[in-house]
């Protein structure tokens, strides 16, 4: 019985394999093409926020958005950061006095980050595995349409779940990654794995120096 | 202090920890050479430094002050005639875009560096002069502020058009 189970198992392992390389190879190429058709409400967003100049340069984007396109907004910083969520916060509160809003349609959340600056390479390996886990969580929750994250380590597991997501056919996001304006003549780790495994169906680079280096970059000057 | 116009030099670390610089704008060197060229007064926000400056000095005309944390620095950098700042980009830009004349310190002290090449490429563009904490009394004494080009602030509107035709939005 047990050598029945293994020979359906060897039937139906590569056509599920062959059936996910089939659908990967599909969603790589749908993201790299703009919609065809346009979106007739909002799209449920997800705005990556980090410490360092991260959350400003994200915030600049925001507050050029249109928030009906762009609704309900969650925004989602590290544990560790104090700052960013308040600053994003105190931006829809003013939104909501000036009229601009009139429900609350923003969320904040906290992730578990990757990685803290200075830690060892050997525990990170563990932090970035329970981090993974909770982004996958978030994104499921979350289901978002649209991405936005500029280079904060906590952008590649809450992508790449998204990503994942995306393949199994089990929500569609599309990912827009602007690198830091920080970033003049390398990308940023974050940068480099979303770029080369294509992960991101938008990426932006704030310099012509990175724009030659990574033609499939789009660069629309910078955001400060 | 007679009818002497207040010109104050505003040195920040940000959220960092950067002893390097705190401790060469507080050397005797520096400060002379700020004094020579017309300052009268030191504000140090000095953030997770440990190392603090001294309040007197040999030369007791340059007035020095320091502080950690402030929730808002733009005050200060509005205030100031010269800001030296480590090289981090909201420091920077925020300098920048109020229009002051900017001195960027690196810190080599942090691994993977790439906040140099912000600050190497803005000093290339003319907009910020560069340093590092060895070098900043040669950069004071050299430096003619005169020779700055102004910082033409870029804002998201370009990446956001983008975004919106990607996303099938109509044009605005």
């Amino acid at each position: 019985m047990g050598l029945d189970a293994l020979a359906a198992a060897c039937c139906v392992l590569p056509v599920l394999i062959s059936l996910l390389a089939v659908r990967l190879v599909y969603v790589l190429w749908r993201s790299g093409q703009p919609s065809a058709g346009s979106p007739t409400a909002g799209l449920r967003c997800l705005i990556v926020l980090g410490s360092g100049g991260h959350t400003a340069e994200m915030m600049n984007i925001v507050t050029a958005v249109q928030k009906d396109r762009f609704t309900p907004r969650y925004y989602v910083a590290a544990l560790t950061d104090n700052m960013s969520l308040q600053k994003a916060q105190v931006y829809e509160q003013s939104l909501i006095q000036s009229g601009e809003e009139t429900i609350k349609n923003a969320h904040f959340m906290q992730i578990y980050r990757s990685r803290e600056v200075g830690q060892s390479y050997i525990t990170s390996i563990a932090t970035t595995l329970l981090a993974t886990l909770h982004a996958m969580w978030l994104v499921v929750r979350i289901r978002p349409q649209v991405i936005f994250c500029n280079g904060p380590g906590t952008c590649f597991p809450l992508c790449v779940s998204a990503f994942i997501l995306k393949v199994l056919g089990l929500g569609w996001s599309s990912i827009f990654y602007i690198e830091s304006i920080a970033r003049v003549k390398k990308l940023s780790l974050s940068g480099l794995l979303l770029y080369k495994l294509r992960i991101a169906d938008q990426f932006f680079v704030q310099w012509p120096q990175l724009q030659q280096q990574y033609p499939r970059a789009c660069y629309a000057d910078r955001l400060m | 202090m007679g009818g002497r116009e207040r010109r104050m030099v505003f040195v920040t670390v940000g959220t960092t920890c950067f002893d390097a610089l705190v401790k060469a704008v507080d050397s005797e060197e520096v400060k002379e050479a700020l004094l020579h060229k017309g300052y009268t007064e030191l504000l140090v926000q000095m953030g997770r430094g440990t190392y603090i400056p001294s309040k007197v000095s040999a030369n007791s005309a340059l007035q020095v002050d320091y502080f950690t944390f402030s929730q808002s620095i733009a005050d200060y950098i509005r205030e100031a005639s010269l800001v030296i700042s480590h090289a981090g980009s909201g420091s920077i830009f925020e300098t920048l875009r109020l229009g002051k004349p900017l001195i960027v310190v690196v810190n080599e002290d942090l691994m993977d560096n790439h906040q140099s090449e912000l600050a190497e490429e803005l000093a290339d563009r003319k907009h910020l002069l560069c340093a590092r904490p060895q070098t900043l009394q040669e950069t004071v004494k050299a430096m003619d502020l005169n020779n700055l080009l102004p910082y033409m602030p870029g804002d998201a509107k370009q990446v956001v058009t983008r975004i919106n035709k990607f996303l099938g939005f109509p044009d605005d």
